[in-house]
């Protein structure tokens, strides 16, 4: 990471540390759905932006968890912040599931698939599979988290919960995009072809990757029922995945401070503009096709630093 | 002593076309053999057989004693068998490191757990991987452009960009598809040399190559396909006088006259 | 055997809808190797413009219930085909040559632009056809009692698609057009003028979306401004059942996966109606990607 970076990071994170000081309930929720949905736009970032595949379900995965951890809290009283890995787990292993058979087939075929899967997660949350997901209202009654003892209510205090694990994200994924995982995820986007005859086994990263971003949504919805204490199916429609998708895009795909950049424009900048509310959205179709000509790389399109000139060993060593 | 790739009777049949028909040769350990013909020959066709790229209708291959059918492109890589391809495919928006890198992927093992929790091994896996990376970029002649990405690269060096990533994945055989292509002389002769320093290694080398000059000074061996299949084979000199091989590259007496 | 019957012919008649939006899909994607993420939402246009020509000018009431019908849906077409060249001109034009990946976005935005100005102009609720535009009779097909209204959804969606595939395939326009879905680069050095053929499609696929949306307008009598995304969503299966880029195909796909759906919903169950659509489509691609008539690639547009 560059000394600018880290500044930047900094900078952030301690700008929304205090907005609580300065900020009423209202903004300060604002940023939590902001951090929410900066958390949902880097788990698909690894899969979208990292590994180039066309993933545009990414609600299922963040219902998967979501509802694994309503369920788990609810029926079985289990403290919601210790349901956060279980909803991972689940929704990792209902995302290798889903993407192992599909895996092989090529952008828009994978774009309209995943799309489809998206309708059918939602479908079956309506229809209240299992007689567990409470059909199209929904679970409520999810117990509020606690943390160390401390109950969280109020927004400022999920303020810190949500930026705290975006932090925690945003330092592990860096990590990973410096390493042989992140590198490996890239070749898949450059060239498919070129990878696999460089030894990259490209089947089982393509599932790593929807492995590794199901898990992160999947832990993001266990946040989002802790924070609502209600959920329904219609907080995980196709236009949920859209808005992550775009978030992505319109940030810079394949760059971490771009995406969280994106969740702060396609999330907050709206916010701004309430007055305007119904045309908002009108603009939002607009911006998205002036901002593939002017500028499709997305707005902060910064590759992972991964090497500067020190780290390489210098001329002559032996191979 | 058996050679280290054997190919026997591979056939590959696209529609109705026959590309490749029951083509046989071996490599030896050690040596720079040609893969030569003229365009549409099917000289191509036999690397995506080997490489796994394609799958054969017929025939075997078999790498060190072990037979490839079956075998899925990174799997063969890793027993030891590189490539690079004819129309350069590198990672464009990487950097020269990091396309090199990639072909150490399937000599270390480090997972996403280690690489987000740094662990020990992970990180002295990377620093050997670099070191390694680095090493190749020098031997290919472009430790100076590491930090380059890789599309700007002149043609010549993303070619030889092309061999370091093979060369990094520890490879007993390299197999290069027209190396040679678009360079200019003094870079083909530079080439010569890079090849002979591969095999100076301990790395066979397979090649197809359309610049004969090359072809002539570099190979011990030679085989000659014409329609898909093997019309002569042996070294430079003999190749260079069968009259099969004169008669696919100029045509025969009647069509001159 | 009468709710046999019953759902078969709705299926045929939803079928037909989905196959027409399906055209419009397939032929796009045949030229363009693009996702036209709008179309759906233009077949909304079609069928909010019904709405709007059919209350606003009565033309029943001056030229008579058949004339103005047909004069309606003449208008709902052209102006949905002008409306489907705009959007190739404003969203689609400029990023020829960009990387797929800007193409499917700025489809998104034109589709949620195209949404949410039928929300601003029409408003968020449902909004009703008025009834008795054609007669409310029913037919008797072999002993069982069909709508009027149904017959006709089926037999004009055939008819057009008909009209279509001999357009096609038998004049020299339609030449070009599948000309260029094989190789856009080979039909440009025998002369074709791509760009027109591009244009061309935009016309015709969203005249098609547009008239399925007036039907489903008169059939239902009930629209809204986000029914594009659902029924573009199963149209754009349809198309992928029976091959991208295929007409037949597309025609073939959307019958069949009306019919699948109709019945699946009165037999399996009516809640999973929607998912079946999706099903389908996930199984169809992962066991044979190219579709049921994909093969045929000469055919393809």
């Amino acid at each position: 990471m560059s000394r600018r970076l880290l500044a930047g990071y900094l900078a952030v994170a301690v700008l929304i540390g205090c907005t609580p000081l300065f900020l009423d309930a209202y903004w300060v929720d604002v940023l939590c759905n902001v951090g929410l949905y900066a958390l949902l736009a880097l788990s698909l970032n690894l899969i979208l932006g990292d590994a180039g595949l066309f993933h545009m379900g990414h609600a299922a995965f963040y219902a998967v968890g979501a509802y694994t951890a309503a369920i788990l809290n609810t029926r079985l009283q289990l403290p919601i912040l210790w349901a956060l890995p279980i909803a991972g787990l689940a929704a990792a292993i209902f995302g290798a599931i889903v993407a192992r058979p599909v895996i092989h087939l090529r952008g828009d075929y994978l774009l309209i698939v995943t799309i489809g899967m998206g309708e059918i997660v939602r479908i079956a949350l309506v229809n209240d599979l299992g007689g567990l997901t409470g059909g199209s209202n929904g679970i409520f009654g999810i117990g509020r988290p606690s943390l160390f003892g401390w109950k969280l209510r109020r927004p400022d205090e999920f303020l810190y919960l949500i930026w705290g694990f975006v932090a925690l994200t945003v330092f592990l994924f860096h990590r990973l995009a410096q390493s042989r995982f992140g590198r490996a995820l890239n070749t898949l986007r450059e060239d498919e072809v070129a990878a696999e005859g460089s030894g990259v086994d490209t089947a089982r990263y393509k599932l790593m990757a929807f492995v590794m971003g199901a898990a992160w949504a999947g832990m993001t919805g266990s946040i989002y029922a802790a924070k609502m204490t209600i959920i329904s199916p219609e907080s995980f429609s196709f236009w949920e995945s859209v808005v992550v998708f775009v978030i992505v895009i319109l940030g810079g795909a394949g760059s971490i401070p771009g995406v969280i950049l994106g969740a702060f424009l396609v999330i907050g900048l709206p916010e701004i503009f309430r007055g305007l509310a119904s045309y908002r959205m009108l603009f939002f179709g607009l911006a998205l096709m002036v901002m593939m000509v002017v500028r499709p790389q997305g707005f902060l399109p910064l590759r992972p630093v991964r090497f500067r000139e020190a780290d390489v060993p210098p001329e002559g060593a032996a191979p | 002593m058996s050679a280290l790739l054997e190919i026997r009777e591979a056939t590959k049949v696209f529609g109705g076309l026959t590309a490749v028909n029951k083509v046989s040769f071996d490599v030896k350990q050690g040596q720079i053999v040609g893969l030569i013909g003229p365009n549409g020959a099917g000289k191509t066709t036999v690397f995506n057989l080997i490489t796994g790229n394609y799958r054969a209708d017929g025939g075997t291959i078999t790498f060190d004693g072990r037979s490839l059918a079956g075998l899925r492109t990174h799997r063969i890589v890793q027993l030891g068998i590189a490539r690079t391809f004819q129309n350069i495919r590198l990672f464009q928006q990487l950097s020269a490191v990091e396309n090199v890198l990639a072909g150490r992927h399937c000599r270390t093992g480090a997972g996403a757990l280690a690489a987000m929790l740094r662990l020990p091994g992970q990180r002295r896996e990377e620093r050997e991987a670099a070191e390694r990376a680095a090493a190749e970029l020098s031997f290919v002649g472009l430790r100076g452009q590491a930090m380059e990405l890789a599309r700007n690269l002149s043609y010549g060096n993303q070619r030889k960009l092309e061999i370091a990533r093979a060369l990094a994945t520890d490879p007993r055989l390299v197999i290069l598809d027209e190396p040679a292509g678009g360079m200019n002389e003094n870079e083909t002769e530079e080439l010569i040399g890079l090849i002979r320093r591969i095999q100076a290694r301990g790395i066979t080398v397979l090649l197809i190559e359309h610049d004969m000059s090359l072809v002539m000074k570099a190979c011990e061996n030679i085989v000659v396909l014409e329609y898909g299949a093997r019309i002569a084979m042996g070294p430079p000199e003999a190749v260079k006088q069968d009259r099969r091989v004169i008669e696919a590259y100029l045509g025969t007496d009647e069509e001159l006259a | 055997m009468e709710q046999f019957l019953q759902q078969l012919t709705n299926g045929l008649a939803v079928g037909g809808i989905y196959a027409l939006i399906a055209l419009g899909y397939t032929m796009v994607y045949g030229v363009m190797k693009l996702i036209n993420f709008a179309h759906g939402d233009l077949f909304s246009c079609g069928a909010y413009l019904g709405l709007t020509l059919l209350t606003g000018l009565a033309l029943q009431d001056r030229v008579g219930p058949v004339a103005g019908l047909l004069v309606l849906a003449v208008l709902v077409v052209v102006l949905v085909a002008l409306l489907g060249a705009i959007l190739e001109r404003a969203a689609y034009r400029p990023l020829r040559e960009s990387p797929r990946l800007s193409a499917v976005v700025s489809a998104l935005g034109a589709s949620i632009f195209l949404q949410n100005a039928l929300m601003l102009v029409y408003g968020a609720r449902f909004q009703v056809y008025p009834s008795g535009v054609l007669p409310e009779i029913a037919v008797s097909v072999l002993g069982v009692q069909v709508p009027l209204m149904r017959i006709l959804v089926v037999l004009v969606s055939l008819v057009m698609m008909g009209a279509l595939y001999l357009f096609v395939q038998r004049t020299k326009v339609g030449t070009a057009i599948r000309a260029a879905a094989i190789d856009q680069g080979a039909a440009r050095l025998m002369g074709i003028d791509v760009n027109r053929v591009i244009l061309l499609v935009f016309l015709i696929g969203p005249a098609l979306g547009g008239a399925a949306g007036l039907m489903v307008g008169l059939y239902y009598g009930q629209i809204g401004y986000q029914m594009g995304l659902l029924y573009g969503m199963k149209a754009f299966t349809a198309a992928i059942l029976g091959g991208i880029g295929n007409i037949p195909g597309a025609m073939v796909g959307g019958l069949l996966l009306g019919v699948v759906e109709s019945l699946g919903a009165a037999y399996v169950s009516l809640a999973w109606k929607d998912a079946i659509a999706f099903l389908v489509l996930i199984l169809i691609l992962i066991v044979r990607p190219t579709g049921l008539l994909g093969e045929r690639v000469a055919e393809k547009v």
